[in-house]
C-alpha cells in the first residue's frame, strides 16, 4: 500500500494544491473547519468532526447566482458562470462523505442544480478513516463505516504514517500526480487492516453504539406527526437554527436580491426551517409556532426524506447537532422519543 | 469536469415584458406577458405556475391565468397583497420583468377530466388557476361535457375577468355561469350569499368532476358542502398555496408531508390531501 510520512505532509499539500484548490480541516480561533490550504495552515487531521460540515464546498453558505441591470423599464440579466475551478477535499470523514450522497439526491435530481453539480464534478475527494470517534458519533446507525468512507482516495492514519489508496479513476489520476511523494510499503495493508479493526472495536464501546434507526418499525407518519411528544421535545428549542447550519444534510435555502440601484445581485444562501418567517407568506403562515417548525425539521429528516429517497434518513450521525445545540436538543433524543429507533 | 459553459441553472429566469394590463378590480390586475421579441415565454398546462421576478424585490410564484391554447402570451391575474405585487400594480405596459417556469403539476385536462361534466367553484382571486382550465375546455369543446362555473366575489366590483364571466362564457353551448356576491347591492339581481351555501342551493348532480379554488376558509366549507351533497373526494380537485423560493423541490419551503407543493402540487385531488398533515 502507498504511504507518506507526516513530516512530508506539507510537501503533499503543496503538490495537491497544484492539482486543484485544496480544502482541508484547519484549526483557527479554537475550532477546526474546512478552509483553503495555504503554506503554514494549521492543518488539523486529529479533529474527527469539524465544527461546520463540509457541505459548503458544494453548497456554499452564500453564492451569487446572477446580476440584473435596470435601464428605464428594460432589464438585462447575466447569470454567474458556473464554477470551473478544480478542487480537492482532503481529510473528509465517512459521515460527511455519506452526506454528499444525500445532498446529491436533492441537488442532482432533475432539474439539476448546476452550481452544485459543477462543484461536485470538479472535486476529488480524499477520505480519511476515523481513528478517534467522539462520544456524539453514531454514523453506524445509517450503515456508515467510520473506517471506510466512500471517496476517490481513501487514506488511513496509523501513527505518523498516512496510508493512501485510490478507489476511483479520479482517485487514480490524482494518485499518479502525487506519486513522487508516495512510497510503497508491503506491510501497509496489514497495518491498515489492524487499525480498522481497532477503531471499529473502540466504536462499539461508545455511548451511542447501540442506536439503530428504523423507518419500517416506526408508527405511521400521521401518527408520529400527531404524537404528544412534540410538545415536550420542542419546549426548549429557541429556534436559533444552529443545528441546521452545522448539519451536513440540511439543504434548505433562500434566494434574495441585493438592490444596488442600477444593478441587482441575486444570491442564494442557507436558510432554516426553524426560522419563523421561513414559510411566511402574504396569506399567512402555515407553521406559526415553535412546535410546528421543530416538528417539520425532524419529520423531514426521519420520515419525509426517507419516503422520497428509498428509505434513506436525512442524517449521517455526525453528531454535530448533539455537540452544538445550546439547549441540548438533538436528533437522537427526538428519534428515541418518537419510537423511530429500533432499540436503546 | 462539467460542461459548464453551455449549462444554465434552473433558477435563472428569462427576461419578459408586460405588454398589456387590465384593471379587473380595485386590487386585481391581469397582466399579459410576452418575450421581449414577442411570443409566449414557454409551454405549460392548465394549473401550472410561473415564478415572476422583479429584480430588487425578488420572486413570487403565480398560477398562469391564461389557457395554453392562447399561444401568443401568458396572462396572470394578480391580487395586490405584498411588496412584489404592490410593485406590479404600479407599473405600465412596456415594463420588463423576469420569468421562469412552468412549475408544478396541472389539472388532469387530458386525463381524468377528459369527457367529464366539469363544475368549477371559485372565490375571489381563486378564479385565476381555474380560468386557465375553463378556457382550455372551451377551446377543446368536444373533449368535455357540461361546464358549470360558480364564482363568488365580495361585491360586484370584485369580479375578476367580468367580461368573460358575464358575456363570453354564458353564451357558449352547455355552459352555465352562476355568480354570487357576499352582500346585497343596489342594481344586482343575481345571487347574494357565500359560495359553499350557494353550491348546495344549486343542487348539482354528482356526475360532475369538481375543481375548487379560493381562500382557505371557502375551500374548506365548500368541500364540506360537496361531501354533504354526495360528491366523493376522488371527484374533487383543488390547489394549495405555500411559500416558495426555488419552484423545483429543493429549497424546502413548500414541503408538506412528503410532498413539495411546487412540484408535486399545486393541484391535489382531495383524497390525496387527506394523507398530508394539516399544515397548509
Amino acid at each position: 500500500m502507498l504511504k507518506i510520512n507526516r513530516e512530508r505532509f506539507e510537501e503533499l499539500f503543496t503538490l495537491l494544491d497544484k492539482q486543484g484548490r485544496l480544502y482541508l480541516p484547519v484549526a483557527k480561533d479554537g475550532k477546526t473547519d474546512y478552509a483553503a490550504w495555504s503554506a503554514g495552515s494549521a492543518v488539523d487531521l486529529a479533529a474527527t468532526v469539524t465544527a461546520k460540515s463540509p457541505k459548503g464546498l458544494f453548497f456554499p453558505q452564500i453564492e451569487n447566482l446572477m446580476e440584473f441591470t435596470r435601464t428605464g423599464n428594460k432589464l438585462a440579466l447575466e447569470a454567474r458562470p458556473l464554477p470551473v475551478e478544480k478542487t480537492i477535499a482532503f481529510g473528509v470523514r465517512a459521515c460527511d462523505l455519506a452526506s454528499f450522497k444525500l445532498l446529491d439526491k436533492v441537488f442532482l435530481k432533475e432539474p439539476v442544480d448546476e452550481y452544485y453539480a459543477a462543484r461536485r464534478a470538479n472535486c476529488t475527494l480524499i477520505g480519511l478513516a476515523c481513528s478517534e470517534p467522539e462520544e456524539t458519533c453514531f454514523c453506524h446507525a445509517f450503515g456508515i463505516d467510520l473506517a471506510e468512507g466512500e471517496a476517490d482516495v481513501r487514506t488511513y492514519q496509523v501513527g505518523d504514517e498516512l496510508f493512501w489508496e485510490a478507489a476511483t479513476p479520479k482517485g487514480e489520476e490524482l494518485t499518479a500526480a502525487v506519486s513522487g511523494l508516495l512510497t510503497e510499503e508491503a506491510s501497509g495493508a496489514a497495518k491498515v487492516a489492524k487499525a480498522k479493526t481497532a477503531v471499529r472495536e473502540v466504536f462499539q464501546k461508545m455511548p451511542l453504539a447501540g442506536l439503530k434507526l428504523s423507518a419500517e418499525k416506526c408508527k405511521a407518519p400521521n401518527e408520529i406527526f400527531a404524537d404528544k411528544a412534540w410538545e415536550e421535545l420542542s419546549k426548549t428549542c429557541i429556534g436559533c437554527g444552529t443545528c441546521t447550519y452545522v448539519c451536513p444534510t440540511c439543504h434548505c435555502y433562500d434566494v434574495r436580491d441585493h438592490d444596488g440601484g442600477e444593478r441587482v445581485e441575486r444570491y442564494r444562501c442557507w436558510d432554516s426551517c426553524l426560522f419563523s418567517d421561513f414559510t411566511n407568506m402574504s396569506g399567512g403562515n402555515p407553521r406559526t409556532g415553535r412546535l410546528e417548525r421543530f416538528r417539520q425539521r425532524y419529520m423531514h429528516k426521519l420520515i419525509y426524506f426517507p419516503d422520497n429517497n428509498e428509505g434513506d434518513f436525512a442524517c449521517v450521525g455526525c453528531g454535530r447537532c448533539l455537540q452544538k445545540c445550546p439547549v441540548s436538543l438533538n436528533i437522537v433524543k427526538v428519534a428515541r422519543a418518537l419510537g423511530v429507533t429500533e432499540n436503546v | 469536469m462539467c460542461d459548464c459553459q453551455s449549462k444554465r441553472d434552473a433558477l435563472v429566469p428569462q427576461i419578459a415584458v408586460i405588454t398589456k394590463i387590465r384593471q379587473d378590480t380595485d386590487d386585481v390586475r391581469t397582466f399579459r406577458v410576452e418575450k421581449p421579441t414577442g411570443g409566449r415565454c414557454f409551454d405549460y398546462l392548465p394549473g401550472q405556475c410561473a415564478i415572476i421576478s422583479v429584480p430588487g424585490l425578488g420572486e413570487a410564484i403565480f398560477s398562469i391565468t391564461s389557457s395554453p391554447t392562447n399561444k401568443e402570451a401568458l396572462e396572470f391575474s394578480i391580487k395586490r397583497c405584498g411588496r412584489l405585487t404592490d410593485y406590479l400594480h404600479g407599473v405600465e405596459a412596456g415594463q420588463q420583468i423576469a420569468i421562469r417556469g412552468p412549475y408544478g403539476n396541472s389539472f388532469p385536462v387530458e386525463g381524468e377530466l377528459k369527457n367529464k361534466n366539469l363544475l368549477f367553484i371559485a372565490g375571489g382571486i381563486g378564479l385565476a388557476p381555474l380560468h386557465s382550465v375553463i378556457n382550455y375546455a372551451l377551446d377543446n369543446r368536444d373533449g368535455y361535457g357540461s361546464l358549470d362555473v360558480v364564482y363568488g366575489a365580495r361585491s360586484t366590483q370584485d369580479f375578476v375577468s367580468y367580461e368573460e364571466l358575464s358575456q363570453i362564457w354564458p353564451d357558449k353551448p352547455n355552459v352555465r355561469v352562476h355568480l354570487t356576491i357576499d352582500r346585497a347591492e343596489e342594481g344586482w339581481e343575481g345571487h347574494v350569499g357565500f359560495v359553499p351555501k350557494f353550491v348546495q342551493d344549486l343542487a348539482f348532480s354528482t356526475d360532475k368532476t369538481v375543481l375548487v379554488c379560493g381562500p382557505p376558509i371557502m375551500i374548506k366549507l365548500t368541500l364540506a358542502a360537496l361531501a354533504a351533497m354526495g360528491f366523493g373526494k376522488e371527484q374533487i380537485y383543488t390547489t394549495l398555496e405555500m411559500k416558495m423560493k426555488c419552484g423545483i423541490g429543493k429549497c424546502g419551503r413548500c414541503n408538506i408531508g412528503s410532498k413539495y407543493v411546487c412540484k408535486d402540487g399545486p393541484v391535489f385531488r382531495c383524497d390525496e390531501l387527506d394523507e398530508l398533515p394539516d399544515e397548509y
